[in-house]
């Protein structure tokens, strides 16, 4: 009798075997580690987008203001830069924002979505972590549907606080409801790029490949949208970032697209779940593919080590820059007409001593490519950090490698690198620029333009080196140089910023060329100063115990 | 180069009273060891004991606070690089480039240690079972281990430095570690074996220190650390075993039915069994320390703080 009243072992009950148990605890653990991120992302997009909306208000004030600029844009390399051309019938600051902005912010929305699947998913079994975890009463599909509730919220939440945000601000066209439209747009494609993570993290055993293949999905939706919003739509109808601009939000509000989106996520999500039932835990659909067994010769110099560990970062960095340059380069002609007329450019015209409108464009350009150039800069010049705390430097400097030739290394791939970036962001807006206006004067214009930042960039690494020798777990801080820059150069024209805050970024003292002329002098500093810190890092470094995490 | 006149005198690693602390953290307190040149020096200690730490000064990754110490005859700090070309290091935790091959980083080590036998290395590979074909992030613990033993027994090198090199090896591989040792051993190459699995030290060192805190509580040869230490004794009398517990070096001592057992101190041995003979001894079985025993000797006030800690 008691055989049969015994009860059941705690597995075959049918609690236990649900593929869910355990999604709660999971989801809040991912809330917890996230709580910085994910307020740190949905304030940056909101943020962003109230800036931009404002500046819309500012700048075009008129009815006539916006219509010529609707004008302009109305151009292959305008619409292939923002969005389909059916905003520009009433083109409200509103409007502005659904064909300008939505595009680019709803990517930043993809991005996030991408990194948060991805490091909640694969990131964890590549560490090790999810085996223990699906070892304890947790199921077989918890941390996948963690991952997504987690970042399914977290998209939902961004639309409110966007739409609130945005009706708040107020301007043309801004009405309640279509807010809340333009915020969802913002969700649905954050949703469907989730969905493709979902898919993305089955296929390969490493997150960075995972990562890197969302990323490029985002690439491909952007390009897909570019070459719809040109031709006849069609290709833009494959992109999510397409289903969020056919909203024609604050013109249209046209909902039912983002049905589209939900009925692609839902597919995907299936998909990815489906696939993951296919594979081992910490194993991939796709096999590992197989490398070298030897050595090249050029790796066996810490230079040759060097270029091999930065060569990745750079050829993507130099590609990016040089398509920004590009895509920045080819609207030159359009620029003429469409900033022409706008008093408030014609003003900061005149104050730079009438430099022509395509100059100073070219200028305020190289700005932003510079302090993307920076952030490749600092990512170079951390890398020692990273080397050293992940206890790969240790070995490397237990062989004949003295510190100042391994961190040498580093710096001078770094530092070139950065150079590289540069002119690879001025050969592309020079080339593009030169070919659009029919000038070949723009491509020397534009390339000495961008290597005039070299100096900034020298100080921006250099900065880290030094905190790298003298406070090595403080070397993060050169994150601020770039930020900075950011801030102070791009938003500071549009926020007037006193000009002590401009001096203090290392971008403030490059001559904005070719708008203004060429002064050697503060470059000649900056590099002098660059190789200060870098010489202090150095001798810092060779003073100290290296500090590892383990 | 020097000729090898001096190299008989001279150890091939030599601490003197070394310090080292890190924030409130006190590492190495006034830790002494000697290396003699030629030897398997076994460095034995639990996690935490500084073995590592030591380690890292003698390559001069880190920086003494105070005390001497002498590598292959040069100052380990200032003179890192020239003595980095005559020693081969590898770490007790591997860490390899997640992009770069086991083979690449194999040939890197090698070649900024300054050259190596692709043969030897090629043989290597095959014996320890490495494909040097996969990527660093595909490498298990083990074989990220056996990437950096395959370097550094590829060189050709007068000191091996070896901290916890086995952890992650299964026991196939262990032996084939230890084989290596033994070749460098005859071609004459100084090993530091840090470890904590004592029969591999037993097996393969000449010599052995334990670090304890800090600090070296015991260093000698296996057989000169059995002296110093207790031999555990079980003997049947004749007579009743009686006044054994009032002998001098008698410890632990268990009577039952006519025999006893007891652990002597070494210098008390002859004296103990003096006494036993005068009762007539029936059968008589000594047993040496284990390595084990000499080890828990001195960690075993730790672990009884702990238990009484807990209970």
């Amino acid at each position: 009798m008691a055989t049969i009243t015994a009860p059941a072992p705690a597995a075959a009950r049918g609690g236990d075997r649900r593929p869910l148990a355990g999604v709660g605890a999971l989801a809040r653990f991912a809330l917890r580690r996230d709580r910085i991120r994910i307020p740190a992302w949905i304030a940056g997009l909101t943020l962003g987008s109230v800036v931009n909306l404002v500046s819309f208000e500012d700048l075009y004030p008129t009815e006539a203001d916006r219509e010529a600029v609707a004008e302009t844009m109305n151009t292959p390399a305008g619409l292939a830069m923002t969005g389909p051309a059916e905003y520009l019938r009433d083109y409200t600051a509103g409007a502005m924002m659904g064909h300008q902005l939505l595009g680019f912010t709803a990517l930043l929305a993809a991005l996030m979505s991408v990194l948060m699947v991805v490091r909640h998913t694969r990131a964890e079994e590549e560490s090790g972590r999810a085996e223990l975890v699906r070892a304890t009463v947790v199921g077989r599909h918890a941390h996948m549907a963690a991952a997504l509730g987690v970042v399914i919220v977290t998209n939902l939440v961004l639309a409110v606080v966007l739409a609130g945000a945005l009706a708040g601000t107020g301007g043309t066209g801004v009405t309640a409801t279509g807010s809340l439209l333009y915020g969802l747009a913002h969700a649905a494609v954050g949703i469907v790029f989730a969905g493709i993570a979902a898919v993305t993290v089955q296929i390969t055993e490493h997150s960075r490949g995972a990562s890197g293949m969302g990323l490029a999905a985002i690439a491909v939706a952007y390009a897909l949208r570019a070459a719809g919003d040109i031709g006849e739509g069609g290709l833009s109808w494959l992109s999510p970032i397409g289903w969020a601009q056919a909203t024609r939000v604050y013109v249209d509000d046209r909902w039912w697209p983002l049905l589209v989106a939900a009925a692609a996520a839902a597919a995907l999500v299936t998909a990815g779940v489906l696939l993951s039932t296919r594979r081992d835990v910490g194993a991939g659909l796709r096999r590992p593919r197989q490398g070298r067994g030897y050595a090249s010769v050029a790796l066996g110099h810490p230079i040759g080590l060097a270029v091999r560990l930065h060569r990745g970062l750079l050829i993507g960095f130099a590609a990016a820059l040089a398509l920004l340059g590009t895509m920045y380069g080819s609207i030159l002609s359009e620029v003429e007409d469409m900033l022409a007329g706008v008093e408030m450019l014609e003003e900061a015209l005149a104050e730079m001593g009438g430099a022509s409108i395509v100059e100073s464009f070219v200028s305020m350009v190289m700005v932003v490519l510079a302090v993307i150039a920076s952030v490749y800069v600092v990512l170079a010049a951390l890398r020692p950090r990273a080397e050293e705390s992940d206890g790969r430097a240790e070995p490397v400097l237990a062989t004949a490698v003295s510190r100042a030739r391994w961190l040498a290394g580093h710096v001078v791939v770094g530092m070139l690198g950065g150079v590289v970036v540069l002119a690879a962001g001025g050969l592309g807006l020079g080339l593009a620029g030169a070919l659009a206006l029919r000038d070949s004067a723009v491509l020397t214009d534009a390339m000495g333009a961008a290597l005039a930042y070299a100096p900034a960039l020298w100080l921006t690494g250099g900065l880290a080196v030094a905190l790298f020798g003298l406070a090595p777990r403080l070397a993060t801080l050169t994150w601020v140089v770039p930020v900075y820059g950011f801030v102070v150069s791009y938003l500071g024209g549009l926020l007037q910023f006193p000009e002590w805050m401009n001096n203090l970024s290392p971008f403030g003292h490059v001559p904005d060329l070719p708008a203004e002329e060429l002064s050697v002098l503060p470059l000649l500093l900056l590099t002098a100063i660059a190789a200060g810190l870098a010489l202090l890092g150095l001798t810092a470094f060779r003073q100290r115990d290296l500090q590892t995490d383990h | 180069m020097p000729g090898p006149t001096n190299a008989e005198t001279q150890p091939a690693v030599s601490v003197h009273e070394l310090d080292k602390t890190f924030g409130q953290t006190r590492a190495l307190d006034k830790l002494t060891m000697t290396v003699h040149t030629g030897e398997v020096h076994g460095f034995l200690g639990p996690n935490g004991a500084g073995k590592s730490t030591t380690i890292r000064v003698l390559l001069g990754l880190l920086k003494a606070d105070a005390g001497r110490v002498s590598v292959l005859g040069g100052d380990p700090w200032r003179d890192a690089v020239a003595l980095h070309r005559r020693l081969a290091y590898v770490p007790g935790d591997v860490s390899l480039w997640p992009n770069l091959t086991g083979g690449e980083a194999i040939d890197l080590f090698a070649r900024l240690r300054g050259g190596f036998d692709r043969r030897r290395r090629d043989e290597l590979c095959e014996r320890f079972d490495l494909d040097p074909g996969k990527k660093g992030r595909t490498y298990s613990k083990g074989n990220r281990q056996k990437v950096a033993i395959i370097a550094a027994l590829a060189s050709d090198v007068e000191l091996l430095v070896l901290d916890e090199p086995t952890a992650g090896l299964d026991p196939l591989m262990e032996s084939v570690f230890a084989e290596h040792i033994r070749e460098a051993k005859a071609a004459g190459t100084t090993v530091l074996l840090s470890s904590h699995t004592l029969a591999q030290v037993e097996a393969l060192c000449d010599r052995i220190s334990i670090i304890r805190q800090g600090r070296i509580v015991e260093s000698g040869t296996l057989d000169e650390l059995r002296h110093l230490t207790r031999t555990t004794v079980t003997a049947e009398t004749a007579r009743p075993a009686s006044g054994v517990d009032a002998l001098p070096g008698v410890h632990d001592l268990v009577v039952t039915n006519g025999k006893v057992q007891f652990d002597v101190d070494g210098e008390h041995l002859d004296t103990v069994i003096g006494h036993l003979h005068g009762l007539g001894i029936r059968s008589l079985v000594s047993q040496p320390p284990t390595l084990e025993q000499l080890f828990m000797r001195h960690y075993g006030e730790d672990l009884a703080a702990a238990g009484n800690g807990g209970s």
